[in-house]
This record gives C-alpha cells, structure tokens and sequence, in this order.
C-alpha cells in the first residue's frame, strides 16, 4: 500500500513537471527583446533559488550535528542524514543553474561567462560543496560527519564575503527580478504563471528526491550501527 | 597529616604559544626540508609562468600579483602538509591531544609557525619576482608590505587549519588542496586585486577596499578556526 502512495506521488511529480514545461514553452508569450531565449528562465532562476535553499537546509543541519553530536547522537545522526542529502541535491540544482546560465548569456551577453557576483558566487557555492562530498568519501568513520559538518560552516562563511566583494567589483547579472527596485516583478501574467508553476514542480521533484535520498542515508546508517554492535558483540 | 599538594603550575596561554612555536621552529631549523621545498617550488612556478606568457611590462604588471599568490598558494600546500604529519610520527599528536593545555595555543604556534616559513620564502623570492617580471609599481608600493602579509596570514591560517582536518583522510597530500582551495578564494580574489591595483597604480581602489577585505576574512576565519579547531582536533 505504502508503493503504491510512493509510486502515485512520484507520477503526480512527473505531470507537474510536465505541465510546468507546457506552461513556459507553449503558453508563456515570446519576451519583445530576447526571444525564445528568454523561456530558459524559468528553469535557470527556479533551480537557483531552490539550490540556496538546500545549501541552506545543508549549513543549518551541519550546526545542529555538531551541537547535537555530544549530547544527543541519535539526533545528529538524523541532522547529518539531512545535511549530507542537501548538499547532494544542491548540488544537482546548482549544476542545473550553472549549465543553464551559459547557455542564455552567449546569445545575449554575447558570453559565455564573466566574473560577476552572482556567477562567482554561485561557482563558488558549487565548489565548496563538491569539495564537501568529497571529504566524505575520502575520510573514513565516525570522524568524517564532524569535519564534513566544520568544512560545510566554513563555506557557508565564504559565500556573503564574495557576494559583497563582487558588489564592489563589477556586475554584469540582470538586477533582481523580484524585490529590484520599483521597475522590478513579472507584469506579464502568464509568465508569472509560467514561472511559479515551474517553482513548484521544481520544489517538489527536489523534496521528493531530498527524502528518498535522506531515507537511503537512513537505512545506510543503521546498517552500519548493527554491523558495528555485531563486532562489539564478537560474532 | 594531611599534606596538600599544590598541583603544578600551568603555564600561561602565551607561554604555551612560546614553547609550541620554538619547538616548529627548531624542529624547521634542524631539517629545513620545509622551507627549501618551498622556496624551490615557488621559483618553478615564477619561472613557467614567465616562461609561458613571456610578458611585457604592461602585461606582467596585471598578471603578476595573480601570479605571487598563486605560487605562494601551490608552494605552502606541501609545507602546511608536512607541519601535522610531523606530528604523526611517533604519535605526538595524540600526546598533545592529552595535554590538559589549551589546544587553540598549539594551532595558533602552527600558524605563526607557518606564517614565519612562508614570510621567509616571499622574501628570498620577491628580487626574483620582480627581475623575470621587470617590474615596478606605479601605486603605493609600500601597501604591498600590508597587503601580502595580510594575504598570508588568511592562506596560513586556514591551511594550517584544514590540514589539521584532513591528516585524517587516507590521502591526505590530495585532500588538503581540495578543501582549502575552494575556501581561499575570496582571499585569492582580494589579494590578486590589491597588488594589481598597486602595480598599475590606475587608482581604481582610492577607498583600500580591498585591504580592507582581506583583513576582514582574516578577522572572521581566525575567529572561526579557533573556535572549531578542538572540534577537528578532538573529532572522534
């Protein structure tokens, strides 16, 4: 009974994709300077935002594994469960917007890149957090959720100190389109749909993967503990 | 009777610091394989550089400040590695992890340790630096006496740290690149762009912002680094 509500919702996930697609590529108008270009933006800026917030679901676990890693280890085992699947899942986002993103700026920036605040900020975002899982891999045993949790509070510093020095520096990024002024927001209706459809579906394939994923690192976890009391016990 | 035994005195936390730091220092002293590793790595790097864009005066006054840090960054890699797995050998890092003195004194000797190692490099390598480059700073050069000091102390300061985390991964010479790296960048970007500012002297910087930066990740990542280093140190 249990598969089967997975296997319904995981269909539901897949038809509001689908409809979040039809919504930007068929019923979305064509924008008046850039074309169809344009329409790439409501993939590249859904998948930036929500990459953030896995970033930020990620930092924020990190700190409770390490309050809680003393004073209550089978909550900071499920705090590192969540950190460790954030990150992964941030990372598939974060990939998405850094692939995208080229992508529209050759034809309309007539680059493929610059080093500007957000760009900077968000390759930077990339790099700390393929450099995390890789410290998980590369560092064996109960001691490798601390300092996976310590490199995550190390990063999450570096990424305001870049934002800002790219501030002072130079910016080639659109402004904001929400909250950028009095000129900002979509007047457009149907973009506006077209792109809060396509903020939920996205939300909601990147929840659904956060928990499939948090609940194989779960299980993953448990295993572990059995094998270990398994080798204490002498069997 | 009772007699009371007075427990012996601990020393205070800049003693502690004094006594980790001439331990470094003598230990460097005796083998000095540190310090020529660097110096000779970083004089590589100078060289294939120069030797690849061939510069003119122009040119290596924009690409030469990328160039200075990035050797430094390359050379002081291999001596932040060799400062822990030193202390691996005949387990004395776990010694040190029993002593019942502050452990933050222990990272802070490492760093000004370090720091003092990489200071001497840039030192002996700055005459090199500016010949191959044909250099001449057309801004304040006695910022650059604020500016790479200042840089340093963020590259040492976090790779001292970091490699304190990675000495316990199972490759541990790759693996402090891989996370430092990442994290230096701000630091990179900062410093490159303040010694750029002052060799070409465009005054595109009047307010030091830049300066002003790096000393402010100096600020935040020491903070940070002594707050978390007994968790690495302790992580178990």
């Amino acid at each position: 009974m249990k598969k089967l509500w997975i296997g319904l919702g995981m269909v539901a996930v897949a038809a509001l994709m689908l409809w979040g697609f039809h919504q930007a590529i068929d019923v979305a108008p064509t924008e008046a300077t850039m074309g169809d270009v344009q329409r790439i933006f409501y993939y590249h800026v859904p998948n930036a935002m929500l990459s953030f917030l896995f970033f930020a679901v990620s930092f924020v676990a990190s700190i409770l594994f390490l309050a809680w890693r003393n004073t209550a280890p089978a909550r900071a085992q499920a705090a590192d469960a969540w950190a460790l699947a954030s990150a992964e899942v941030g990372v598939v986002f974060c990939s998405v917007v850094l692939i995208t993103g080229p992508l529209w700026a050759r034809p309309v920036w007539g680059i493929w890149w610059t080093w500007d605040a957000r760009l900077t900020t968000t390759l930077l975002l990339w790099l700390i957090y393929v450099s995390y899982l890789l410290l998980r891999r590369f560092v064996e045993g109960a001691q490798m959720q601390t300092l996976a949790a310590v490199v995550s509070v190390f990063g999450a510093l570096d990424v305001p100190i870049v934002y800002m020095a790219n501030r002072w520096w130079r910016t080639q990024h659109p402004a904001p389109v929400f909250g950028g002024g009095p000129d900002s927001g979509i007047k457009d209706p149907t973009m506006l749909a077209a792109f809060g459809w396509n903020v939920l579906a996205w939300a909601v394939w990147g929840l659904m993967l956060l928990a499939f994923r948090v609940h194989v690192e779960r299980r993953n976890q448990q295993i572990q503990l059995k094998a270990s009391k398994a080798a204490l016990a002498g069997r | 009777m009772a007699v009371a035994i007075a427990p012996p005195e601990q020393p205070g936390w800049f003693h502690l610091v004094g006594i980790h730091l001439r331990k470094d220092l003598r230990i460097e002293w005796r083998s000095r394989e540190a310090i020529h590793s660097m110096i000779f790595f970083a004089l590589l790097v100078v060289v294939l550089f120069s030797m690849a864009f061939d510069p003119t005066a122009a040119a290596s006054r924009e690409i030469a400040g990328g160039v200075l840090c990035v050797a430094t960054l390359f050379a002081s890699v291999s001596a932040l590695n060799q400062a822990w797995s030193r202390e691996i050998r005949h387990d004395v890092l776990d010694a040190l992890r029993m002593t019942p003195a502050d452990r933050s004194a222990i990272f802070v000797a490492k760093v000004l340790a370090n720091f003092f190692f990489v200071t001497v490099v840039q030192a002996l390598l700055a005459p090199v630096f500016f010949i191959f480059y044909n250099l001449r700073p057309l801004g304040n050069g006695w910022l650059l006496l604020a500016i790479v000091p200042l840089g340093t102390w963020a590259l040492v300061a976090n790779g001292t740290f970091f490699a304190a985390l990675s000495i316990r991964s199972r490759n541990r010479e790759l693996l402090l690149p891989l996370i430092l790296f990442p994290i230096f960048l701000p630091a990179l970007l900062a410093m490159v762009l303040a010694v750029k500012t002052i060799l070409t002297g465009d005054g595109s910087d009047p307010h030091l912002l830049w300066l002003k930066m790096l000393a402010g990740y100096d600020i935040i990542f020491m903070t940070v680094s002594l707050l978390l280093f007994d968790t690495v140190l302790h992580a178990e």
